[in-house]
């Protein structure tokens, strides 16, 4: 037999036009996903400073995949559950029994600054959140 | 020699594993300048392990089922005194205080490991192009990559370097490099091998899994990396039966379905081409072949590149220059993170951290992360019904056969797509493998993915036989 | 204009207004288990610092987080005390970056809890909910070095992973105590139920027990919440009470005065005895939660679950039932005291044994504080018997029981080798008369109406006894002389 004709990664997405891949063709303004703005938001709160050079281009593929997984918009989700784990597998438990600890010379050989058998790190300016 | 040959000609005394491992150092030294699959080469250590199990053969003592088969590691799998790097500026000369299961295990069968291959950095790419510390080339033709992420692994197996080499497999980390560099990649059913040890990228998608020459090495392989690891609590509890035991049983009888989703438009028409005589080679042993549709799996690509960088955005944040690897300095706690960071993630790395921080952060969490999810089940739910009419799946590894190096490095939404007939299985946590089959119009080696249902590795590997047999 | 119509209950109330003072705590206690929660390495106090670590509990690269079963089997413990329901639960990754946390994300239980739906019951009787009681990770410690080891002064710090990964139990309990006493007394009898089933040592001290207070104030009557602030850094019983005071007067002062109250993380300073703002709400950061990929969901079988409870011991609040049944005419505070000690099974049996309970109670209450050591409740029955009889007074009953809580035996015994035997009533009479004779003026005095001679001839008659006498019955006689 001969391999199906389909689509690789197509869906449709409604007023959308999709090339071959699925992705989607942007049509006039107004559309942007993701602002320049959030996506400074973004990277502050994964402790990345971008350049400015850097957070336009992010800018414009991140909104450009936002607009990609777009497409799963026009599913039903509605009844479905999420999936954490793909398999159904068993909790695992493991008995209250003490193991090997690290040898600490080891561990703090590999430490950017150590004093006193601690990590050093600058002032951290504040408690935890 | 493969590995299976290697092994069965140290455990009986007709070569010596020091030999071996020499013949393979020699190798890599006279043609890793070219390829750039290491990023580390353990020479020494290499020699020493070779030794002691010269030392156990002389003894009378059996070093196990791959004694004195080398074997080369990605750099992301924890290597108790060798530097683990993920190929990242953030973690170079991190040496583990520990080894991963995976690396335990090998150890115990008698293989020896001769370095740790280069890789996207942190996994995340699907041409090796992402790496700190330079690409790696095809083997076949060096203009080319070698797929990733685990293109180190891939090449390092295809020029010989070493006959089995373990990778990662997140979307298609093992299974398109594979295909890329003519060599057999399996990404087990997730679970079947323990991920304590292996660097992180995405916790619910990875599976580590061998790269050989030969379907029967990566039997081997799989026989001695899979099972049960209380150190890793996804780990599936049950042992499974060897694969290796029931290779030669053939096809005869099995129902194969061609994934019509993964196979159509958008696959290049010679690695179609080579899909359809692949497909004639099982009907040819007996196999009952027909059309399959999972309709969801067109989705993969949208919940993988939402689910993968969520999990990553968190699984990498220990990255802070606190406790190992790499600091920048600054005034404050916070700063010297952001420093650090800023200077020791590469480009795409970045790039996923924000998208995955995103998906999660407040507001988006529902619409984002919560819906691929979903999609995942939808995916999961569609691959269940036809797993009712098919014993097996076949479509193309991937879309195109190698492409050049620098073709897809500007165009992140490009790269992605290398990964569409892959990621649908990471995200059903099912088995599948690639098998080299043949080579397209440009003479570079095109793979065929067989996918079988969790725990399928068996009858999957079967199927594996039959087509390498019958090239 | 009721304070109630007010946008914020009570803002520019007048001065003679009423408040209600609304507290809501949130606990975090230490499991008593000898590892950590997702791995092997100690869950020991102390000790040099980043020596009880492992792969895990460092966040090392490839490190897998495994679930501690004493640990969930403790938090049942808990679950089941507090009258929770128990249920699937689900780890998540709270997202944060901060150095004392290896992997820059701890897992804790989020939308899916193991315990909800629970109460706890005041010795007064009063039911206080419980939200839920969930199990989560520790994280490391920092010291801060320079600037007087302030943290917002410090010139740098240290961190020690001794404690990364010991598992806690989050108690979150309802705003539903009403004063500074009612928290304590909350903190109190939680603490006697995690102690009691096993779950912790509830040492406060050591950090072992960690409380969070949300403290907000309004006009009685309204039936609003104010905006609250939290408390942290409440160290002990007693700063918890001090705490929740300054931070209830402060806020009624600055609503008096007009200000708003600010949603606020306050720091509970023990020298100042003060609260001061560590940051407001608005602050407030993104954590991301999201379902934790390395564990699987957590669903403890309807079983083990009863094994549980089947060897769940008595829990505070019943053991205080059962001993103010035996003893019904006790204050309740006198009850809970003597449970708060683990002395209601001796004082049940020295009653159930034919000990009066008030003289019981008052030995426990007053003269046990340090511990009962050797006594037994034969012991204890007995000696309340010889009080009864007459044939010791208060003051040597004292003196036998601290005899017998240093070396046990019986009381007669002790009584004897004190010399305790009842003086007969003619020899404390020729004692009294020869104590007239000797001090005429003060008799006088005394005859005039001076009480307070009445304590200056028991204290000779004592004196000169070296306490053998009753004092009532010393008092009786100076009276009847005085005729």
């Amino acid at each position: 037999m001969r391999p199906h004709p389909g689509n690789v990664g197509h869906a449709a997405t409604p007023a959308r036009e999709t090339d071959n891949w699925g992705g989607t063709i942007r049509f006039g303004m107004g559309q942007q996903r993701i602002t320049r703005a959030e996506c400074a938001h973004v990277a502050a709160l994964a402790r990345l400073e971008l350049t400015d050079e850097e957070l336009d281009r992010f800018t414009g593929q991140l909104d450009e995949l936002l607009d990609h997984v777009a497409e799963v918009e026009a599913l039903d989700l509605e009844a479905l559950p999420p999936t954490m784990h793909a398999l159904p597998i068993a909790n695992l438990l493991r008995p209250d029994t003490p193991g090997e600890v690290l040898d600490r010379d080891e561990v703090m050989a590999q430490a950017p600054f150590a004093e006193d058998g601690q990590f050093r790190v600058p002032p951290v300016l504040g408690e935890a959140p | 020699m493969t590995a299976v040959e290697i092994a069965a000609a140290v455990r009986s005394g007709q070569r010596s594993a020091r030999s071996v491992v020499d013949e393979h150092l020699d190798v890599i030294a006279d043609g890793d300048a070219d390829i750039h699959a290491f990023n580390l080469v353990a020479a020494a250590q290499a020699q020493a392990r070779a030794d002691e199990i010269d030392g156990a053969v002389a003894a009378g003592n059996d070093p196990g089922p791959l004694a004195g088969v080398p074997v080369a590691l990605k750099d992301n799998l924890c290597t108790r005194g060798l530097a683990t790097t993920c190929s990242s500026r953030i973690l170079e000369g991190w040496v583990p205080p520990y080894n991963a299961t995976v690396v335990e295990q090998l150890q115990n069968a008698g293989a020896v490991v001769v370095g740790k291959t280069n890789m996207d950095e942190f996994a995340m790419g699907s041409s090796t192009e992402n790496s700190a510390f330079g690409p790696t080339r095809n083997p076949r033709d060096t203009s080319r990559v070698p797929g990733g992420s685990s293109g180190g692994s891939a090449a390092a197996v295809a020029a010989g370097f070493a006959p089995v080499a373990l990778g990662s497999d997140t979307g298609g980390s093992i299974r398109q490099p594979a295909a890329l560099c003519g060599v057999v990649g399996v990404k087990p059913t997730y679970g079947l091998v323990s991920r304590y040890g292996l660097v992180a990228f995405a916790s619910s998608l990875d599976q580590i899994g061998p790269f050989t020459t030969t379907v029967a090495d990566a039997a081997a392989v799989l026989d001695v990396i899979g099972g049960p690891d209380a150190r890793d609590s996804t780990s599936i509890s049950q042992p499974q039966p060897p694969v290796s035991h029931t290779l030669a049983d053939g096809v005869d009888g099995l129902r194969v379905g061609v994934l019509a989703e993964l196979s159509g438009n958008g696959i290049a028409s010679d690695v179609a081409a080579r899909l359809q005589a692949a497909v004639g080679a099982l009907e040819s042993a007996g196999a009952r072949v027909a059309e399959a549709s999972v309709p969801a799996a067109v989705y993969g690509l949208s919940a993988y590149y939402l689910i993968a960088p969520a999990e990553a955005s968190s699984n990498l944040a220990r990255y802070d220059g606190v406790r190992y690897g790499l600091r920048v300095d600054g005034s404050s706690t916070p700063d010297m993170n952001t420093a650090t960071r800023s200077a020791g993630f590469g480009d795409e790395v970045k790039r996923r951290i924000m998208i995955g921080t995103y998906a999660l952060s407040a507001g988006y969490y529902d619409a984002y992360y919560g819906k691929a999810q979903k999609v995942r089940t939808l995916i999961i739910n569609d691959f269940a019904s036809v797993w009712e009419q098919f014993d097996l799946l076949v479509s193309p590894t991937s879309p195109t056969t190698a492409f050049s190096l620098g073709e897809r490095t500007a165009d992140p939404m490009a790269m992605y797509m290398s990964d569409v007939c892959t990621v649908p299985v990471n995200l059903t946590g099912q088995a599948a493998m690639s098998v080299p089959y043949g080579v397209g119009d440009d003479g570079l080696p095109v793979g065929v993915q067989i996918m079988a249902p969790a725990l399928g590795e068996p009858v999957m590997f079967r199927a594996a036989a039959v087509l390498e047999a019958s090239l | 204009m009721g304070a109630d119509s007010l946008e914020v209950p009570g803002l520019g109330a007048p001065p003679d207004t009423e408040w209600e003072t609304v507290v809501g705590l949130e606990v975090h206690a230490e499991l008593a288990t000898e590892t950590k929660l997702f791995s092997a390495s100690p869950n020991r106090f102390g000790g040099d610092p980043n020596t009880h670590i492992d792969p895990v509990s460092l966040g090392l690269p490839g490190s897998l987080p495994v679930l501690n079963e004493k640990a969930v089997e403790l938090a049942v413990r808990v679950g089941l005390a507090l009258n929770c329901r128990i249920q699937p639960s689900v780890f998540a990754r709270k997202n944060y970056f901060y150095p004392d946390m290896p992997k820059d994300f701890q897992i804790s239980q989020y939308d899916q809890p193991i315990n909800v739906d629970g109460w706890l019951e005041l010795p007064s009787g009063k039911r206080v909910g419980i939200e839920r009681a969930h199990l989560e990770e520790d994280t490391g410690k920092t010291v801060h070095i320079g600037g007087g080891g302030r943290i917002h002064e410090a010139g740098y710090s240290l961190v020690d992973y001794n404690r990364a990964g010991v598992p806690l139990i989050e108690i979150v309990g309802h705003p539903e105590l009403r004063s500074a006493e009612e928290a304590r007394q909350y903190v109190a009898e939680l603490r006697s139920i995690l102690v009691a089933v096993g779950a912790s040592d509830g040492k406060m001290e050591e950090g072992s027990l960690r409380v969070d207070c949300n403290v907000s104030v309004r006009p009685v009557g309204s039936d609003r919440l104010g905006t609250r602030c939290e408390i942290k850094n409440v160290n002990s019983l007693r700063s918890l009470g001090r705490a929740v005071e300054y931070e209830a007067s402060r806020q009624i002062d600055q609503l008096t005065s007009g200000q708003p109250i600010e949603q606020q993380t306050r720091h509970w300073n023990e020298d100042d005895g003060r609260t001061h703002a560590l940051r407001s709400k608005e602050e407030d950061y993104d954590y991301r939660y999201f379902p934790e990929p390395d564990l699987l969901p957590l669903d403890p079988s309807a079983e083990w679950v009863e094994q549980i409870r089947q060897a769940l011991p008595a829990l505070p609040r019943d053991r205080r039932l059962r001993l103010a049944a035996a003893a019904p005419s006790v204050d309740i505070d006198h009850i809970a005291l003597a449970v708060e000690r683990s002395m209601d099974e001796l004082a049940l049996a020295a009653i159930s044994g034919g000990g009066a309970a008030e003289r019981v109670m008052t030995h426990i209450v007053q003269n046990l504080a340090d511990g009962s050591g050797q006594l037994t409740s034969e012991a204890l029955s007995d000696l309340v018997g010889m009080e009864e009889a007459g044939e010791l007074t208060a003051t040597q009953a004292k003196k036998v029981l601290a005899v017998l809580v240093e070396g046990g035996g019986s009381p007669q015994d002790a009584a004897q080798t004190l010399g305790f035997e009842a003086m007969d009533t003619g020899e404390l009479e020729s004692l009294v008369d020869s104590l007239i004779a000797e001090h005429a003026e003060e008799w006088s005095r005394f005859c005039d109406g001076d009480g307070k001679l009445t304590g200056f001839f028991v204290g000779q008659v004592m004196k000169a006894t070296q306490g053998r006498a009753d004092g009532k019955a010393v008092t009786q006689l100076l009276n009847s002389r005085r005729g």
